[in-house]
Order: structure tokens, then C-alpha cells, then sequence
């Protein structure tokens, strides 16, 4: 490999693994055994191997096998390249293999970016290149480190053509020109350079330079330009005896979280300092501006340490007591004015155990899966999210379970936290939601409240962002920003709709709850809703409906009605009017809520006339100016339909006299179909009755 | 000469059952209270025994609804039936105009004076305050006969009587609504999360109620238990506790009790001192829901600033004083900021809505739908009296409209020319009523007409009033 990488680290103080032991072991999966929770969380691990690892021939004096953490990939490299080389990546299941001369001892190999061009070191002065891209030169080409007397410490692909090659006196960072094979060296920089660190994700190489090696520089490259960032120095735990390097790179790592570049430096125990024990110091690197100190992960135990970030959560893995812990430095911690202290989110777990597929077609004896020992020393870790058994030949990303953690964190508020960062988080949040709406778990309202204003923060976060996108995008400013994209939504947006369908829905119709509770539940969450302003759908205020009509709850349902908690909408006021059989004050809250509307003064009209009120039904229409549109022949109807003759009588004067102002003449138009309404006119009260047209 | 005026005065109230001594010569058992007390039996039964007759008499010419009340010269009775075979009658004497005539005084009793539906809703409400605090009487006779209703009754009504104040008896009394406190959906469901968490973490309660400034918030009792309990509330309990709230946080009250200087939350009702291990802690006792569940509760009422709660728990389970520390505890500091955070919200939203500068328009407005009642014609409510700022001529003229409504089921408009440039507009739409008084010196009856209706889209324009 060209270069070690950082597998478990040795803690500085030679007595301290001794007292490791104290810090480790307390619960370590054991705790949670006994729960009947069903197999697949074993004791509350909330941490697992990928079940689809990679699988290659485990390293051997013929076999050497590489890592590249840009591509994710495997090299198995026989007998020098002669007998083979074969490539796998988690992402590309189908393996690469090819072989190649073997012209002596490869000690790094790596695909730039798309498998198009692959780069292999055999020796400290020169990298070989051998193009992968169809119709192109077959034959290797050679490019030299421009730096006289300089070694090759390693190299990095940042893009499919584009290399840089990192030597003990600085950097050269080439474009590789694969068609005329050959390189074209774009930017290069003298520093001295103990090693070295890539993150490919940032496309950031950071070197240690200085004597104690402590001071780093940062590289950041994009499409054939280098730019050097502001270097900054790490803190080391005690003033160095001699000038000797005094940072290893096994204690640095780099890896992205929350979208910030971060260096990580794992800082270990040191007798001088009052510290506890090791802790991971997190440099911010920002791409403009300088690396500041912002956080601290408090391991509280000494001994081996490694480090992986999954899902934003920094995981430290311990090799004395096999158990890892995890931090997220969203989560509030303890802020002494410019760094913040974090403790462990969760207690200390063993990394899930791990069932090794026995392989191949010849074990048709069936025999029974190995377990894998965890957190053995042969492993090696890689960021983000890798670990590597060289011993065993597998490859695995290191995942978070969500479900263990939900009875690792008993605080609730801290779990929603938590969880609402998660990548995969949805339905893990959706079932802790109906979880704690129901026995034997029940939340208390209060907590219940705290979940609901967590969740619905982070829906209006979306809506107001979803909003402004829109905005910009209307009114035509999205050309002069070009910058601005529709805002995502991730599965920490959880919305009105999955509350309805997952959690409330559910929740009513089982029942078990007192109504009591069914109750404050769904005000809580209209309460919450209203809080961060945003509209309650109407299905919810129908589920409270619901809910108090089972219940008989009329007289709590006109109160809420009365205060304008169930908002006004067309059909809540038709869902009302459908009440009025069994709840007669329904009618007037619809007609209230109809009126309120200002849009549904046909719906006002229609359900007046539908109980005979055909004065009432005039005089609203009259009143908001519409008497000049209506259709006579629907008021004569609903007049006729009263069985009154008196009111039949008003009615049909009141048309006549519009007819009049109108036309000219009180008597109905064909188009008005009012011929039966005029028979029955004349036949109760005579055909004088009827109204002369006035002549001027 | 001298007129002199003298108000309605109540002559005698009884409570009777017939069935009780249907025998000659047993009368009197069939009367279970009578107030005067002093009156002399045999004029105890006389009374008693025309009652009966009347209602009997009127009975034949309808079976379903017997008479309500007399009217005579010198007084006005009125009967009530509120549970099977229980009579309650209250005599009220009509008012007088004291004359001086050759020195000598004369009396002249105005007997149309007095509106029918006004007292007969004072002695209905008569039924149902005894009912509140004692339960039916059946309940009681069943409990222990005659005589323990007889017991409850004196108890009761010896004291309830003096209360009565007939001379100020007016539309309100006929509504006996309830006045709604106005508040955003805002603050409206915080106070709902507040009752729901509350009834949570005191988890004996069964009912709560809320109030601000003497106004209801929210009941958990039903409509017609929060109405009577709401004038108890309002027209007893609260002014009785006025004083101590106006000298402030140095009440003697607060003054004992240095370790709750975080709140100003104290009960109205049961223990004094939470800190004195004597302190009795006793709650008045309600009863409920007397048609179905017939549920008895104790009722605790606790109060910090202008916000008011009533928790009301099972009466089979004692409060301790204990959970009143509890509860004092708990409730006392979140009720106090809950109780800022409405004031607050009130004063924004009245700078918001402009209700400050609300044109001066009095009138009194009822939802027979929801109780909800409003007036700008009476002052607030003192212990002793709610008082109208107009003429009790106005008053009738109001009560005389609301008779003529309650006749039909039709809406309805009336328009009054009053004395001296007073018009008075009745209007009625659906469930709801609402009376105007007009004092505008040569109107005519399309100008009040557009001043009622300027009256109703600011006052009333987010509910369906037809104009």
C-alpha cells in the first residue's frame, strides 16, 4: 500500500490502556439482551456492518491489496499485476479485472474518477499511467516528479484526468493528457511534507509540514485550479520534549459533516493535562477564512482508538472494551465561549455482530456462518464510513440503526433532535410519534408537545424555504442567482399528511386512549401547527370532529367552532351542516363559517332555501347586492315547496317588481321558466293579482 | 306633591309538593319552605293551598302548560314546576308610587310594571342554584325524606334569599348568558394545552373551566351546568374575592406565604394557608349532569391574576392538602404566565382590531345557540347588583320586545320610539337577539335603521346576522 493507513491508534501514555477497562465495558450490549424486541437489534446495537460487504483474497505474500478512498475500491494485485488484477467497489458490484507487467513491487494503484485512467506507483520517483478509456493508447506512459531529489510519498486522482502527486518537498498537480500519453504539470508548490491526507469528497489534500508536524496546510482543487487554504497548527496535549515529529496522521482524519469540512484530531490522554481521557478535537476548514477549534467529542477512556463519520455522527470505535459511541455535534453541548464539549449521544455499544457468509458453491455441507470477530486488530478504517478486515478479505461501510436508539434515549426531546438528522429517519420518527400515543409507553402531553413543535420547526424550515424558492423563481430573479436550488426535502420533513396517515389516523381509531387524551392529542398538535404558523389541513380538523361527535362532545366542539380553532373552509362547513340532525347549533356555526368564507354566498342561499327560509335566503342576497342575478324560478320553487301562500305571494312580487325595474315590465320571460309559478299565482290569487306594467 | 318611588319587593317565596299531604288536616306537610318564616301556619297554608288551586284551575284550559304566573293588584306570584309535583312560588310586590294627598300618604301599585319573563327566570335560576349546590330534590329525599330536604332548603335559601336583589331584575336575567372572553387562536389553544396538561398531571379532575377578567374561556362542564355555575362564579364568588386582589400582592393572604413569591396563583375556594398543617381543605360541592350521570364533585377554584380556573374532581375522593400544595405548585406558576400572556395578547389584538375607539352604541346582544351574551348597558357586577346605565323604562321597553319575540319562531325586527329622542331596536335572527338604544336627537326611522346596521358590521360581521 502506498501508504499505512490509519488503523487503530496506540495511546501515547504506556500505563494508561491499563485503566481503559473501567471507562469501556458497562452495559456493552449486553444490557439490552434480554429484551424481547425480536433478533433483528441485538442488545440495542445501534451500529452494523453493511450486509452486502465486499469480499476480496485477503493479502498474502503474493496477493497485495490496496485501498482507494476516492473510487471506494479494492485492488487485489497478484504477483505484481502478472497474474492479475482484480478491482471491487461497494458502489460497482461488477469486479475489474485485467492484468498488467509486472515491473516490480506496486506500492499504490488507483482509477481517477469513471475507472478512465489507472495510476500505479512502483517506484519513489515515477507513477506509471495505463489508460482504461475505449480506443485509446493501450500502452503505459511514465511521468517523473519534477522535484529533483524528491520522493514520492503518494498521489490523488481529483478528477477523471486530473492528478496530483504529493512528494516530501511539496506538491505537483498535473492534468494527464491520456491520448498523447503524457502529463501536463498545471501548478506545483515547494513545502516540506511529513505526510499527507485526501479527502476526496472536498477534493482537500492536507499536508504536515514542520518538523513536529503539527502545522497543516490545506490544498483545495477543482477543475484544474489549486488554491491554498490558510494552514493552522493542531493543539498538541503536552509541549513536545525533542523535535521530533510529533502528529502522527494516524490521529487526523477528514470527513465531511453537516456539509462542513472538518479535521478531526484524536487527541489522546496525556498524565499532564487534567483530562479524563482521549478526546476528539474537530477543526473546522472552511473554504475561505481560517481553521478554527469549534468542537470537542469527550471520550472519557484511553486506549485505541478509531474514527468513522456516518450520517453526520462522528463514531469512535474503542479496541480495549470493543464498543463504539457516537457524537453529533448538532446536539447541544457545553459552550465555554469558543469551542463546544460534546458527550456521547448514546451509551457505549459493540458494533452489531457480524455473521461471515460462508462462500463459494463447494460448501454445500452447509456449514453453519462464522461469526466475525469485531473490532479486531487486523482492521483497518477508512473515512467516511469504511473498515477493512485485510485478514478476512471484506470490505464494509459502517451503518447507523435508527430503531435501537429509540429506547437508548429516554429523554424524547434529545431523540427527536437526534433523529431529524438523520438521513433515513422518517418512519423511525413516525413510529416513536405513535409509540408515544399509545400504552405501555405512553408520553405525558408535555412531551408529546416538545416532539410536535420539534417536528413541525423543521416542516416550516422547508415550507418558508420551499416558499422563498418560489418567490425568486416567480418573479424572474432565479437567472440573476444562479446559485439558488428548489430546497430539498429530506425525510426530516414530516409532514401534516404522514402525521395524518401514520400517527393521528391510527391513533383515534384504535381507541385505547381515553377520549380525553385522543383529544388533547390532536388539539396539541393543531396547537403546534398554529405556533409555527403553519395551515392546518382540513382532514385533521375533521379527525377532531370526528372524534368529539363519537363522544358526544358537542358542546367542546361549538366552543373550539366558537374560537375559530377549526379554521373556516367550505367543507368543514358542509361536514358541520351534516351535524345539524343529531347537533341542531351545527346549522348556525355553518352558516357563521359560510358567511365568514365571503366566497360560498350561493352555499348561504342554497341552505336557507333547503330549510323553506326563501325571505331570509332574499334578504342575504339583497343584502350582499346579488337580487338582480338570481333565478326567480329557484326562490319561487323553494317559495311554493313552504307551503305558505303568503310568503309564495312576496316572493313573486318581489320578482315581478324586479322584472319591472329591469326590463321594463313585471311579467316573467320564457327564459326564466316561471310559466307554472304564474298559473299557480293566478289560480290562488286571481289573475288582478298580477302586477300591470307601469307605463311612463 | 312628593312622589316617592319604591321598588319590587319579594312578599314570600315556598317550596311545596301536594303529594306530600294530600289528607285534610295535613297541609302542612306538604310545605317544605316558606319565607317568610314567621308568617303564622294557617296563612303558611292558605297561601299554599291558592297556589295549588290556581295552577289546578288553569290546568284544565292547558294541560301541558300550566299557569306561569298572577297578577294582582298589589303583587305578582309566579309558579314553577321544575322536578314532578315540586312547586316553587315567589310573590313579588309590584312597585308603588308613594303620593302625599292632604298630608297623608297614598299608594298607587303599578301593576304592569313588573315583566312576567324576567322574574319567572329568577326563580328558575332559584331552582337551579339550590340544584348546583345540593342536587335535586328527589336526590334529597331519597337520601333521608322530608326532612333532610327540608333541611337543605332552609340552609340553602335562607341565605340565597337576601341575595335575590329584585329591584335590578332585568333582560339579562332572562338570558342569563354567559360572557365570552375574546382571544386569538393563539393564545386560545395555548390555554387548551394548559387544561389538557393540567388535567394530566392532576389526574382526579374530571371538569375544568377557565376564565379571564370574570369572562369564560372554556368549559368542560356541559352548557347549562357552566351557565349557572358561571353566575355563581360571577356574581358571587369572584366579588367576594374582589378586595384582597385589589390591595395587590401584600394581601394578608400572600403575606404568609413567602416561599411562592414566583406566583400569584391562590385558591378561591378551600384552604387559606397551604403552609399551616391545620388549614382545612374544603371545597364547596356541586352536582352535575343531574339528568343522566347525577355526578357530585368538589369544586376548587383557583385564581392568579385575572385568570381563574375551576378544577373540579370526583367527590368521592377528598382533595388533601397535599394535592392542594400539588396543585398550587403546579398550576400556580403556569397559570401566572399563561395569565400575562393573555393580557398581553388582549391589548395587541384591541390596538390591532381598533376596538378602543368603538363607537358608543349600547345595546345588549344573546346567542341562545351558545349563551354567549353581551351587553354595553350594564356595568360590571358587583356583589350585590349588575346595574344598567339607562332608564328602567328603556330596560322594559327591552324586556317587552324579547316577549314579542319569544312568541314566534320567525326573525323578527321591532322599532321603538322611546321618550325624550330614545329609539329602541329590537332585532332578531335565528337563534340570536340583539337590542339597540339610540339616543340621536331628530332621527327618523331609516336613519336608526342604517345606525343599527353600521352597529352590526362592526359588531357583528364575522357571524351570519341577517340585516
Amino acid at each position: 500500500m502506498g501508504r499505512e493507513p490509519p488503523g487503530p491508534a496506540e495511546d501515547e501514555a504506556p500505563g494508561a490502556a491499563a485503566g481503559a477497562g473501567a471507562a469501556g465495558r458497562e452495559g456493552g450490549g449486553e444490557e439490552g439482551e434480554g429484551r424481547a424486541r425480536g433478533g433483528a437489534e441485538a442488545g440495542g446495537c445501534y451500529l452494523a456492518l453493511c450486509a452486502r460487504p465486499v469480499h476480496f483474497e485477503k493479502a498474502n505474500p503474493v496477493n497485495c491489496v490496496f485501498f482507494d478512498e476516492a473510487n471506494k475500491q479494492v485492488f487485489a494485485v497478484r504477483s505484481g499485476g502478472a497474474t492479475g488484477v482484480v478491482v471491487k467497489g461497494l458502489e460497482d458490484r461488477n469486479p475489474i479485472s485485467f492484468r498488467m507487467e509486472d515491473k516490480g513491487e506496486v506500492k499504490c494503484i488507483k482509477f481517477s474518477l469513471g475507472n478512465k485512467i489507472l495510476a500505479v506507483q512502483r517506484t519513489l520517483k515515477s507513477v506509471d499511467f495505463l489508460n482504461f478509456i475505449p480506443d485509446s493508447p493501450q500502452l503505459e506512459y511514465t511521468q517523473e516528479c519534477k522535484t529533483k531529489n524528491a520522493n514520492i510519498l503518494g498521489f490523488c486522482w481529483t478528477s477523471s484526468t486530473e492528478i496530483v502527486f504529493i512528494t516530501d518537498q511539496g506538491i505537483e498537480f498535473y492534468q494527464v493528457l491520456p491520448e498523447k500519453r503524457s502529463l501536463k504539470l498545471l501548478k506545483n508548490q515547494s513545502i516540506n511534507v511529513n505526510w499527507y491526507m485526501y479527502c476526496p469528497e472536498s477534493s482537500v489534500i492536507l499536508l504536515s509540514t514542520t518538523v513536529l508536524g503539527n502545522v497543516l496546510q490545506p490544498f483545495y482543487f477543482k477543475s484544474g485550479t489549486m488554491s491554498k487554504l490558510s494552514k493552522f497548527e493542531i493543539e498538541l496535549p503536552a509541549a513536545p520534549k525533542s523535535s521530533k515529529l510529533s502528529l502522527s496522521e494516524r490521529d487526523i482524519a477528514m470527513a465531511t459533516i453537516y456539509g462542513q469540512l472538518y479535521v478531526l484530531y484524536l487527541r489522546h490522554h496525556s498524565r499532564t493535562s487534567n483530562s479524563t481521557g482521549a478526546e476528539v478535537v474537530l477543526y473546522h476548514l472552511p473554504r475561505e477564512g481560517s481553521c478554527k477549534k469549534t468542537h470537542i467529542l469527550k471520550l472519557n477512556r484511553t486506549g485505541k482508538f478509531a474514527l468513522n463519520v456516518v450520517d453526520n455522527l462522528v463514531i469512535v470505535h474503542h479496541q480495549d472494551t470493543e464498543t463504539s459511541v457516537i457524537f453529533d455535534i448538532k446536539l447541544k453541548g457545553e459552550f465555554d465561549g469558543s469551542t463546544t464539549i460534546h458527550q456521547f449521544v448514546l451509551p457505549p455499544r459493540s458494533i452489531q455482530p457480524y455473521q461471515i457468509p460462508v462462500a463459494g458453491p463447494a460448501s454445500v455441507t452447509s456449514q453453519a456462518p462464522v461469526p466475525c470477530k469485531l473490532y479486531s486488530s487486523s482492521w483497518i478504517v477508512f473515512q467516511p464510513d469504511i473498515i477493512i478486515s485485510a485478514s478476512e478479505g471484506y470490505l464494509w461501510s459502517l451503518q447507523v440503526k435508527l430503531e435501537p436508539v429509540v429506547n437508548l434515549l429516554v429523554d424524547k426531546g434529545k431523540l427527536m433532535d437526534f433523529l431529524l438528522q438523520r438521513k433515513e429517519c422518517k418512519m423511525v420518527i413516525l413510529s416513536v410519534c405513535s409509540q408515544m400515543l399509545s400504552e405501555p409507553e405512553r408520553g405525558s402531553l408535555s412531551v408529546i408537545a416538545t416532539v410536535f413543535d420539534k417536528l413541525n420547526h423543521e416542516y416550516k424550515k422547508y415550507l418558508e424555504a420551499e416558499q422563498s424558492y418560489t418567490m425568486v423563481v416567480e418573479t424572474g430573479l432565479s437567472r440573476s442567482n444562479p446559485l439558488l436550488k428548489r430546497p430539498v426535502r429530506t425525510q426530516a420533513v414530516i409532514d401534516q399528511s404522514d402525521m395524518y396517515t401514520h400517527v393521528l389516523s391510527v391513533f383515534t381509531e384504535k381507541k385505547e386512549a381515553p377520549h380525553k387524551f385522543t383529544i388533547a392529542v390532536l388539539m396539541e398538535y393543531i396547537r403546534s401547527l398554529n405556533q409555527f404558523q403553519i395551515a392546518v389541513q382540513h382532514y385533521l380538523y375533521e379527525l377532531v370532529i370526528k372524534t368529539l361527535v363519537q363522544h358526544n362532545l358537542f358542546y367542546m366542539l361549538h366552543q373550539f367552532l366558537q374560537y375559530h380553532v377549526l379554521s373556516d373552509s367550505k367543507p368543514l362547513a358542509c361536514l358541520l351542516l351534516s351535524l345539524e340532525s343529531i347537533y341542531p347549533p351545527a346549522h348556525q356555526l355553518s352558516l357563521d363559517m359560510l358567511k365568514r368564507l365571503s366566497t360560498a354566498n350561493d352555499e348561504i342561499v342554497e341552505v336557507l332555501l333547503s330549510k323553506h327560509q326563501v325571505l331570509a335566503a332574499l334578504r342575504f342576497i339583497r343584502g350582499i347586492g346579488g337580487h338582480d342575478s338570481i333565478s326567480a324560478r329557484k326562490f319561487l320553487d323553494a317559495a311554493k315547496q313552504a307551503e305558505d301562500e303568503m310568503l309564495f305571494y312576496t316572493i313573486f312580487r318581489f320578482f315581478e317588481q324586479r322584472n319591472q325595474r329591469l326590463r321594463g315590465n313585471p311579467s316573467f320571460t320564457p327564459g326564466e321558466h316561471c310559466e307554472e309559478h304564474v298559473t299557480f299565482f293566478k289560480q290562488v290569487f286571481g289573475e288582478q293579482a298580477l302586477m300591470k306594467p307601469t307605463t311612463f | 306633591g312628593q312622589e316617592k318611588q319604591l321598588a319590587p319587593t319579594l312578599l314570600s317565596f315556598f317550596i311545596y309538593n301536594p303529594k306530600l299531604g294530600p289528607k285534610e288536616g295535613e297541609e302542612e306537610k306538604k310545605i317544605l319552605f316558606y319565607h317568610p318564616n314567621e308568617v303564622e301556619k294557617n296563612e303558611k297554608i292558605r297561601n299554599v293551598g291558592l297556589c295549588e288551586a290556581i295552577v289546578q284551575f288553569t290546568r284544565t284550559f292547558s294541560p301541558t302548560k300550566p299557569a306561569k304566573s298572577l297578577h294582582t293588584q298589589k303583587n305578582r306570584q309566579f309558579f314553577h314546576e321544575p322536578e314532578e309535583n315540586f312547586w316553587m312560588v315567589m310573590v313579588v310586590r309590584n312597585p308603588i308610587i308613594e303620593k302625599h294627598k292632604d298630608g297623608k300618604p297614598v299608594y298607587e301599585y303599578q301593576e304592569e310594571e313588573l315583566l312576567d319573563k324576567v322574574y319567572s327566570s329568577v326563580l328558575q335560576q332559584c331552582y337551579s342554584m339550590y340544584k348546583l349546590f345540593n342536587g335535586t330534590f328527589l336526590r334529597a329525599m331519597e337520601d333521608g325524606g322530608v326532612k333532610v330536604l327540608k333541611e337543605r332548603l332552609e340552609k340553602f335559601f335562607h341565605r340565597y334569599l337576601q341575595t335575590l336583589h329584585l329591584q335590578s331584575c332585568d333582560l339579562l336575567d332572562v338570558f342569563c348568558g354567559i360572557s365570552f372572553f375574546p382571544l386569538d387562536k393563539m393564545t386560545y389553544l395555548k390555554i387548551q394545552s394548559f387544561i389538557n396538561r393540567m388535567e394530566e398531571s392532576l389526574n382526579i379532575v374530571k371538569y375544568t373551566a377557565f376564565l379571564y377578567n370574570d369572562q369564560l374561556i372554556w368549559s368542560g362542564l356541559e352548557q347549562d351546568d357552566m351557565r349557572i355555575l358561571y353566575k355563581y362564579l360571577t356574581t358571587s364568588l369572584f366579588p367576594r374575592h374582589m378586595e384582597p386582589e385589589l390591595a395587590g400582592r401584600d394581601s394578608p393572604i400572600r403575606a404568609e406565604m413567602p416561599g411562592n413569591l414566583q406566583h400569584y396563583g391562590r385558591f378561591l375556594t378551600g384552604p387559606l394557608n397551604l403552609n399551616d398543617p391545620e388549614t382545612k381543605c374544603r371545597f364547596p360541592k356541586i352536582f352535575v349532569n343531574t339528568d343522566d350521570t347525577y355526578e357530585e364533585l368538589h369544586l376548587i377554584v383557583y385564581k392568579a391574576m385575572s385568570a381563574a380556573v375551576c378544577f373540579m374532581i370526583d367527590a368521592s375522593i377528598p382533595p388533601t392538602l397535599e394535592f392542594c400544595r400539588k396543585l398550587d405548585s403546579i398550576v400556580g406558576p403556569q397559570l401566572t404566565v399563561l395569565a400575562s400572556d393573555i393580557c398581553e395578547q388582549y391589548n395587541i389584538n384591541k390596538r390591532i382590531s381598533g376596538a378602543e375607539k368603538e363607537p358608543q352604541f349600547k345595546f345588549i346582544y344573546f346567542n341562545h345557540m351558545n349563551l354567549a351574551e353581551k351587553s354595553t348597558i350594564h356595568m360590571r357586577k358587583t356583589p350585590s347588583v349588575s346595574l344598567a346605565s339607562v332608564h328602567p323604562d328603556l330596560m322594559k321597553i327591552l324586556g317587552d320586545i324579547n316577549s314579542d319575540f319569544s312568541r314566534v319562531d320567525e326573525d323578527e325586527e321591532i322599532i321603538v320610539k322611546a321618550m325624550s329622542d330614545y329609539w329602541v331596536v329590537g332585532k332578531k335572527s335565528d337563534q340570536r337577539e340583539l337590542y339597540v338604544i339610540l339616543n340621536q336627537k331628530n332621527v327618523n326611522l331609516i336613519e336608526v335603521n342604517e345606525e343599527v346596521k353600521k352597529l352590526c358590521a362592526t359588531q357583528f360581521n364575522n357571524i351570519f346576522f341577517l340585516d
